[in-house]
């Protein structure tokens, strides 16, 4: 249990999935404008992220890592260089089939999250939780923890950001630095703060 | 019309500087940081980069008109996703070590908006020899600013170009140190930021 708050805990602040790999900096400079769009889409990743992270792991364990397809009597078969093509579907798939059941259950939800959820399959954090995953030998448990710590930790960057971009609209910027490459300070400068965090373990 | 027609050189050369698919259109800044750290593992990165790009706007360009539009994407995705398993495989066959440093990253390129852009914006409505001009020519505008990154963090992180080191002994013995900070992610940021502050004035891009 403590194994899977640290790891909780290293994933959202440590390792951030934005701020020390440099994953979903699309979206995240192009939705980080306001801090409501900014909150739905973090909403968004994290709902995601929670889903499809264990659902590669027990693509990856059952079908694709060598030696896996030992059940249905296979055990010399190794399919893992089919892996980006089977999680960018599972990833797209899944997407389509969150939309459709938001959308039947919680139109309010729906009407929030709405036009963020087709792009999300398409956000490099989702696709590269789950290579990390695959790389690092999470097991379910730890998959499913490290998903939810990458979203929280995504949409903790992003609604950051959306704030401090709020209230740069009113500062004087030299014009060549308007828009992205301010942008791109501000966020070295909270990649920055991030690593302070670095060493703590719980 | 001639192969390297002035019109087709604009696909080529538009997007190493007025249109750079970084700076300028803000596509594919997540892969472009993260493997910046040395020269070597960018210049790599950089030449997956062109060849995916370049070919899945040939090969998209080619069935531009059999796709129902409705399912476009998830063919484009299919098509890009196989390019980039080979990318991948053969870089594992033949650059071990720097597909291990590489590591998620060329598995990335599948989600790298700049090939799903040109796909999209360009490769749906233009036949293959222009598609396949404008993915290089998107290709090296992408190369050129990760060159650029990957030079100043390697020569300012670790005082070396190539693994090669190229600030002296002499500097180090008078005091001279290691700037840590390029090394880390933050650098990364901060630099881009800078070039991009560059870029823009010279071509003079303003935002809103």
């Amino acid at each position: 249990m403590e194994n899977l708050i640290s790891l909780f805990v290293e994933s959202v602040f440590v390792n951030n999935i934005l701020l020390a790999y440099f994953l979903g900096m699309c979206s995240f400079l192009a939705v980080s404008k306001r801090v409501d769009t900014a909150i739905g889409l973090g909403l968004a990743v994290i709902f995601v992220e929670v889903i499809t992270v264990p659902v590669n792991w027990a693509i990856y364990h059952y079908l694709l890592a060598p030696g896996a397809l030992a059940w249905a009597g296979l055990p010399d078969v190794d399919l893992s260089f089919l892996g980006f093509i089977s999680y960018i579907a599972v990833i797209a798939a899944l997407v389509q089939l969150v939309e459709m059941i938001i959308d039947r259950y919680s139109p309010a939800l729906y009407s929030a999250l709405g036009i963020f959820l087709p792009l999300i399959a398409v956000n490099c954090a989702i696709l590269g939780a789950s290579l990390f995953m695959v790389e690092r030998e999470y097991t379910f448990t730890e998959s499913a923890v490290f998903g939810l710590g990458s979203g929280v930790g995504f949409a903790l960057a992003i609604a950051a950001m959306a704030a401090i971009r709020e209230k740069l609209r009113y500062s004087h910027i030299p014009e060549g630095l308007r828009g992205l490459g301010i942008t791109m300070l501000i966020t070295g400068l909270m990649a920055m703060a991030f690593m302070s965090f670095s060493g703590i373990s719980l | 019309m001639s192969l390297l027609s002035k019109k087709n050189m604009v696909f080529l050369k538009d997007p190493l500087m007025d249109n750079n698919p970084i700076s300028t259109q803000v596509l594919g800044i997540c892969s472009a940081l993260a493997v910046t750290v040395q020269l070597q593992t960018a210049i790599v990165m950089s030449i997956a980069v062109i060849s995916v790009i370049s070919i899945s706007n040939v090969l998209i360009s080619l069935i531009r008109n059999k796709v129902p539009s409705n399912i476009r994407i998830i063919i484009e995705l299919a098509i890009i996703a196989s390019l980039v398993i080979l990318v991948d495989q053969v870089l594992k066959a033949f650059l071990y070590d720097i597909s291990k440093q590489l590591s998620v990253f060329v598995g990335l390129i599948i989600t790298n908006c700049i090939v799903l852009g040109r796909a999209e914006a360009f490769a749906l409505q233009n036949k293959p020899w222009p598609s396949f001009l404008d993915g290089v020519g998107n290709g090296l505008g992408y190369s050129m600013i990760l060159i650029v990154v990957a030079f100043g963090r390697e020569l300012l992180g670790s005082g070396t170009l190539f693994g090669f080191q190229v600030v002296p002994d002499a500097a180090y013995a008078a005091g001279y140190q290691n700037m840590g900070l390029m090394v880390l992610a933050p650098g990364a940021f901060i630099l881009l930021g800078l070039i991009i502050w560059v870029q823009r004035t010279i071509t003079g891009t303003v935002a809103e």
